[in-house]
Order: C-alpha cells, then sequence, then structure tokens
C-alpha cells in the first residue's frame, strides 16, 4: 500500500494515559479516556473495557455510536477496587499485587468509568442473577408477539432470553396493553407493547439527526414512546430506530411482513444514491431483494444511512428490466450484437465515436471504457447528477462514482462539460457512433413523472441539446442500461445491464473513499455486468486482454490509474481505503 | 469358511412329498378364504385402512373454532422444513385484512408441495399458532405436478376445524378490559 491510500478512519489522538484493569481475571491495558458517540473524548467506561476484553455483557440501552441512558440494568456487573489502608495508599498483597475491595452492590457498566486496578467480573452467580431478573421485569408485560414479530430473529430480548430467561412466566396478572400498529410517521409503526422503554429512538433522532421528535409519555406501566400530538415522525432518518430498536416495537412500513429476518442473505455492498457512498447489508432471498441495512464503517457512515437511500432499491427487481440484447428492435444474441458492434468500432474513423459513460457505473467498467476511449479517440463524458444534501449524510451529488468517473479519465472536474460539444459533433456529422453506458440522455422535461422512479433522489441536470432528433442522425446508437428508457427506445443496440446489487466492483466516494461491494442478486435474463461486454470490447477493439474477474481488473487498474496505484482489491478490505482526490 | 452341505436323504431325493407339502399350504389358505372368510389382502382402494391414531399423514391448514384462519405466516415450518416443500408468500403490503385482526397478520399463500414432502412431522411441531396437523391423508393422486402442489385454499378446506387456545382473542378481550390507558396515541 503507498503512502498516500490510508485505511485509518480517525484521524491521530493524541497520547492518552493507558490503565490497567481485570476483566473477569484478565489483565488488559486501556486508555483512560475513549472518543465517544460524538467523538469527544470521555472516560472510558466499563463496557467498553469488557468490549475491548472481548467480554459479552448484555446490554440494551447502550449503543456505541449514542449517548448514555443507563436505563435498561441489563448491563449490570459487579466490582472490586484496590483497597486503601489508614494512609490512603492501595494495601499490597503479599505477592506484590493490589488487595482487592469488593464493592457490595452492583453498577451498570455502561456509565460507569474505569479506574486504575478496577476488576470487573462479568460471571459470578450475583450477576446472573441479575440479569435474570432484569430479563424477567422487562417481560412482564412483553406481549408473546414474536409470531407476527418482524424484529423476530434479530431481537435482543429473544436472545438474551435464551441466554437468561425462564421457560414460564411467574406474572399471574394481566398484562398492561398498550397501543398496537401506531401510525408514527410515512414509514415507522410503533407497537407500544413491545417496546422496552430503551429511549435508543429517542436519542437516535435527537442526537444524530438532530430532530428531536421522540419522547415518553404518561406515567409508570403506561410509558409510551409517542410524538408530539399531530406531529409525524418524518425525517430522513427516521428508519435508523427501526435498526437500532433493541425489541420489535419500532418497524418499519417498508419491511412491514414482507419476509422473516433468517430468510435473509446478506451481502456487503454500498449505497448508490448519493456520493456519500454509505456502507450497507442487501438482505436477498430468492434473487429478490428485501431491504437495506446500514453497515458499520466509521469513515464514512456510522452506524446510519438516510430513509431515502435505504427505500431506493425497488427499481432493481422492476418487471420492465431490460432482459434481452436488441439489434435494431430484435432480439439478438450477445455474440452476434458484439460481432457487430467491434466491426462498427474498428472500422470507425478516429474521432467519430463518442462515448457517454455514467458516474453510477463501477471503476472497472469506467477503466474499460477509457480503453475504448484512447483507442477510438472518443469524446467522452458523463451527466451530472445533483440534487439537495444534508448536514448528516446526504450529498448534493448523486452519483455514486463521480470521482471515479474524473479519475478514471471520462469526465471533468465540471462535469458534463462535453454534451454539448457531442450534440455539437453529432449535429455536424462528425460524430456518426453514440455509445451511452446507464444514462438517458434524451433531453426531456425534468418533471416528467414517469421517469422519476429510478432518479427518486435526483435532477438529471439536461443543459444539452441532445435530442430525439439529433440521435436519429447517428449511424449507431449503442446503448448498455437497466430499465428502459427513451435513449433505450432510439437505440441501435440495446444492451442489458447489470444493477449495483447484480455483480461486484468498486466505487470512489465524494469524499474520495474507495469501496468494494458484493453481488447480492442475479441479473434477469440476459442482462449481464457490462465489465463483460466491455472485456470482450477492449480485446477485439483495442487488442487488450484484460482480467475476467472484477478483482482481477481493479488490481490491473491500481497499476494504470495513477490515483488509485498501490491498492489491490483484497486490500479495500470490507470498508475501503481513501485515496486524494 | 467352508459349510459342508449334507447329502440329501432317500426321503428328501424322493421330490414329491416337498410338493405335497406345499399344496397343503395352498389348499389350506384357499380353503380359509373361500369357506371360512378369513383373508389376508384388501380390496384396495374400495377397502382402506383404518388410519391410526398419531398417524403422520399429509399436513393441512387447520382454521379455529370461529372458522378463522389460524396461521400467522410466520414462516418457521417453510424453515424447518427438510425437502423445502413449504412456501408462504407473506402479506407484506398487500393490504391483506387477517381473519382475526388482532394476530396481524395470516399468509397471502401457503403452498406445500406433496410430492416433496416426508410427512416428518416438523412443521407440525415447530408452529406456535397449532395451525398445521399432519392429517391421516396417505393417498395423494394428481394428473401433473401442478396438482399437488396444494394452496391455501385447498389446504384449509382439507384441514378443517382444529379448535384449542385463542391466545389473540384472549388478548384482545384482556386489552378491552383495559380501557383506562391514559393518554391516547
Amino acid at each position: 500500500m503507498s503512502a498516500a491510500a490510508t485505511t485509518e478512519t480517525k484521524p491521530a489522538v493524541p497520547a492518552i494515559e493507558k490503565i490497567k484493569v481485570k476483566v473477569d481475571g484478565r489483565e488488559i491495558e486501556l486508555p483512560r479516556l475513549i472518543a465517544d458517540w460524538s467523538g469527544k473524548l470521555t472516560p472510558t467506561t466499563m463496557i467498553q473495557a469488557c468490549e475491548l476484553a472481548k467480554v459479552d455483557v448484555p446490554h440494551y440501552c447502550w449503543h456505541p455510536k449514542l449517548p448514555i441512558s443507563g436505563n435498561c440494568r441489563m448491563c449490570l456487573v459487579e466490582f472490586g477496587t484496590p483497597a486503601l489502608g489508614p494512609d490512603r495508599k492501595p494495601v499490597i498483597n503479599p505477592d506484590g499485587s493490589f488487595k482487592i475491595a469488593k464493592s457490595p452492590r452492583p453498577v451498570i457498566a455502561c456509565a460507569t468509568p474505569i479506574s486504575p486496578g478496577l476488576e470487573i467480573y462479568t460471571k459470578t452467580p450475583a450477576v446472573k442473577l441479575m440479569r435474570e431478573g432484569v430479563l424477567e421485569s422487562l417481560l412482564i408485560n412483553h406481549p408473546l408477539d414474536c409470531p407476527i414479530c418482524d424484529q423476530a430473529g434479530e431481537c435482543k430480548l429473544q436472545e438474551y432470553s435464551v441466554d437468561y430467561g425462564q421457560s414460564e412466566s411467574r406474572f399471574v396478572e394481566a398484562k398492561v396493553h398498550k397501543p398496537k400498529a401506531v401510525d408514527l410517521g410515512p414509514r415507522i409503526l410503533l407497537d407500544a407493547e413491545r417496546c422496552i422503554l430503551c429511549t435508543r429512538c429517542v436519542r437516535v433522532t435527537r442526537d444524530i439527526a438532530k430532530d428531536d421528535a421522540l419522547g415518553i409519555i404518561n406515567r409508570g406501566s403506561y410509558n409510551t414512546i409517542s410524538t408530539f400530538p399531530g406531529m409525524p415522525f418524518d425525517n430522513n432518518y427516521t428508519l435508523n430506530t427501526v435498526d437500532i430498536c433493541p425489541v420489535g416495537a419500532l418497524t418499519s412500513k417498508d419491511f412491514r411482513f414482507k419476509m422473516r429476518v433468517w430468510f435473509l442473505k446478506k451481502v456487503r455492498s454500498v449505497c448508490t444514491s448519493c456520493a456519500t457512498g454509505c456502507n450497507i447489508f442487501i438482505g436477498s432471498r430468492e434473487e429478490k431483494i428485501y431491504r437495506y441495512t446500514p453497515r458499520d464503517n466509521d469513515a464514512v457512515n456510522a452506524s446510519w444511512m438516510c430513509d431515502a437511500g435505504r427505500l431506493n432499491y425497488q427499481w432493481i427487481g422492476r418487471a420492465d428490466r431490460l432482459k434481452d440484447v436488441l439489434v435494431r428492435g430484435q432480439k439478438a444474441t450477445w455474440t452476434t450484437a458484439l460481432n457487430e458492434i467491434s466491426d462498427k468500432l474498428k472500422n470507425a474513423p478516429a474521432g467519430s465515436v463518442a462515448i457517454i459513460a455514467s458516474a453510477r457505473q463501477t471503476n472497472e467498467e469506467l477503466w474499460l471504457v477509457s480503453k475504448l476511449k484512447t483507442k477510438l479517440n472518443a469524446i467522452t463524458d458523463s451527466m451530472p447528477r445533483v440534487g439537495e444534501a444534508d448536514k448528516l449524510l446526504v450529498n448534493a451529488d448523486k452519483n455514486p462514482n463521480t470521482n471515479g468517473a474524473r479519475l478514471t479519465g471520462i469526465s471533468f472536474t465540471e462535469m458534463g462539460i462535453n454534451l454539448e460539444k457531442i450534440a455539437d459533433g453529432i449535429a455536424s456529422g462528425k460524430i456518426k457512433t453514440l455509445i451511452v453506458f446507464g444514462e438517458n440522455i434524451v433531453k426531456r422535461a425534468v418533471s416528467n413523472e414517469q421517469l422519476r422512479e429510478r432518479e427518486t433522489l435526483s435532477e438529471v441536470v439536461e443543459e444539452h441539446g441532445l435530442t430525439a432528433e439529433l440521435l436519429a442522425k447517428l449511424d449507431a446508437l449503442i446503448v448498455s442500461d437497466i430499465l428502459p428508457n427513451e435513449t433505450t427506445k432510439l437505440a441501435h443496440f440495446v444492451l442489458p445491464g447489470a444493477a449495483h446489487a447484480e455483480k461486484r466492483g468498486s466505487f470512489i466516494s465524494g469524499k474520495g473513499r474507495v469501496q468494494k461491494f458484493m453481488k447480492a442478486v442475479e441479473a434477469p435474463g440476459e442482462a449481464r455486468p457490462e465489465t463483460e461486454f466491455l472485456r470482450t470490447l477492449v480485446a477485439t477493439v483495442a487488442g487488450q486482454n484484460v482480467a475476467e474477474t472484477p478483482e482481477g481488473l481493479f488490481n490491473q487498474m491500481a497499476g494504470e490509474v495513477p490515483a488509485l496505484s498501490g491498492l489491490t482489491w483484497a486490500g479495500l478490505g470490507d470498508t475501503g481505503v481513501t485515496v486524494p482526490i | 469358511m467352508i459349510v459342508n452341505r449334507k447329502p440329501l436323504t432317500f426321503w428328501e431325493r424322493l421330490y414329491l412329498p416337498a410338493i405335497l407339502g406345499g399344496f397343503k399350504v395352498t389348499f389350506r389358505h384357499a380353503f380359509n378364504t373361500l369357506f371360512r372368510g378369513k383373508t389376508v389382502t384388501m380390496e384396495y382402494p374400495e377397502q382402506k385402512w383404518a388410519v391410526p391414531a398419531g398417524y403422520r399423514g399429509a399436513p393441512y391448514l387447520v382454521k379455529d373454532q370461529d372458522g378463522d384462519t389460524k396461521c400467522v405466516s410466520c414462516q418457521l415450518c417453510e424453515f424447518v422444513c427438510p425437502p423445502k416443500a413449504i412456501k408462504i408468500t407473506p402479506p407484506g403490503g398487500s393490504g391483506l385484512k387477517p381473519d382475526r385482526l388482532n394476530a396481524e397478520k395470516m399468509p397471502l399463500e401457503f403452498e406445500i408441495n406433496m410430492l416433496r414432502c416426508i410427512y416428518c412431522g416438523f412443521c407440525q411441531e415447530v408452529c406456535p399458532e397449532e395451525a398445521i396437523f399432519l392429517q391421516k391423508d396417505y393417498s395423494l393422486v394428481g394428473t401433473s405436478r401442478a396438482e399437488l402442489i396444494y394452496n391455501k385454499e385447498k389446504l384449509l378446506s382439507l384441514g378443517g376445524e382444529a379448535g384449542g387456545l385463542q391466545k389473540w382473542k384472549h388478548k384482545l378481550e384482556e386489552a378491552k378490559a383495559q380501557e383506562n390507558f391514559p393518554v391516547k396515541i
């Protein structure tokens, strides 16, 4: 790895005093201060010490990315500190160790700072009894809804019940019944009965999304999470409350009753809705995508993602996906279409080919396109796509790989600057062949509702003169896309492509983070990842043999693209590497 | 190891006594069947076995004593089914209202491929709602493979009714009795 590329996720912190504590008899050395949820240095807590010592402490309300609340009491542990003699100095045992005075009462590990010589006991019979007691109290009013609860399978209450629960309830009175299926906002349903009042949702929306929308109303057994009466819970980060809800109280309307979570295959991927590149898991079953959930990456999105990006997955499974290779409107095979295209490109005079690539393509694809560009001396660009940004995660650039398009030489600092030149070239008859990847280039009304679906989050900037009449002047319009649109209708060659969830590849985020993503589902019909046919074209037109796999392509590309030098596919890891851009 | 074959005796070598012995058995059975009514076979399929209690036949869905679908589409049977014979389509956002409203959901579609089913009974064992039972049908006939994929409608009509504890109804009644919930949300 070169000096330029780093995997550091946090800026270097000044040296912090280390202290020694014992967790279950094993001594570890820990920093006295540690970054809290907001990045501020705060005293290290016992639960963090246990986590670093790889000792599991059950908890509900504590979350590493949220302020400490300390209300669930599940993380109670016993501890001891060095005993002090009459001289206020630690008493030393004959063997030189501290004499430990065990505290008569337990503490919550999430909110108690560590001190030198501290000993934490998490496996004593008393701790087990306390956990059992806390769990029993939490289950008093919790309904036995597991068969109809979407959280079942990823529910902390279920998990800890297996560890500390009892097979039968001792509670003989009627449970308190609270409202079920309460509509909190456009994307969230609340089942108040299931709530254990850990207030994680209150904190995530107040401290992360900066929208103090949730709170607890009523008293005692009737405590309930609620919004202010009449105020919908509708900020762009509401679905994070569903992720962090340890039980099934907050459920996503989108995912509600769609599939049980234990069927979902989790695949590491990256959100493509904007240039932030939030790390996600794609949950799919039998080639159908059911949900996106955020994946922890402190350098990009911590544990969060926006609702808009999270729900922008349905287009992948749309029934009208391009599934066939079309040559002048007729179904064809990949072989015949590619033979014809490569003949056309081989015989094209220099400068008669233009390529409009997409900043939604992977680096590997863009790199192969740049090889065609060099060979054909083609004019290239890609389409800018802008929208609104916010202060947390949403980027104004709605293309996931703008930097990839720039670094591979497809587009320039100002994206879309060449589109007008391409339009002029077609009008003057100089450009005879146009290759388009994943973009609807035909100029259209921006507010056209039917075109919005794939572009829910963005406005395509259309300050160019590529009209349908102009495109009709071309000898060959070669289009590779995922969904049908005006451009694919006009195309002489339609090559069905694969969505990011259907292939492997890498993107470079707006901040220069190179991140790879994995394949979750198969592409429908004849659709193939674009690298497969680009490889063939690069071999036949440019006469270069390139690697067959995305891994090999990435490694070859890293050798040729200066900004990526020294990187390897394997070196990207699960959370990526930042490169200077 | 060599097993030495004993030489046949004179009586055995005569051959006819063994034939007569065989005829004796044959005629005894013929006599018993024809004149004493002691049949050992059965005129299947006109006649059928009385299936004993606990027999594991084809799994069908049952309704409760109010005639409502018991299945809540938890998909545990689909998960546990060793030959993957069960396929459930959960209601999702389809707007399907369950028969018992407080149970919140029931399957949009429930299919059992009877050609795949191995009658192991895991689905019945795992069901938290007592909504599926292995019943007494053992001879399922169809003229195509598709015909032997039973859908929800067919499974419910074949399954009949099985009462029991109505926990969702009980919960609803309990909730109705508590009308003192302070601030409604």
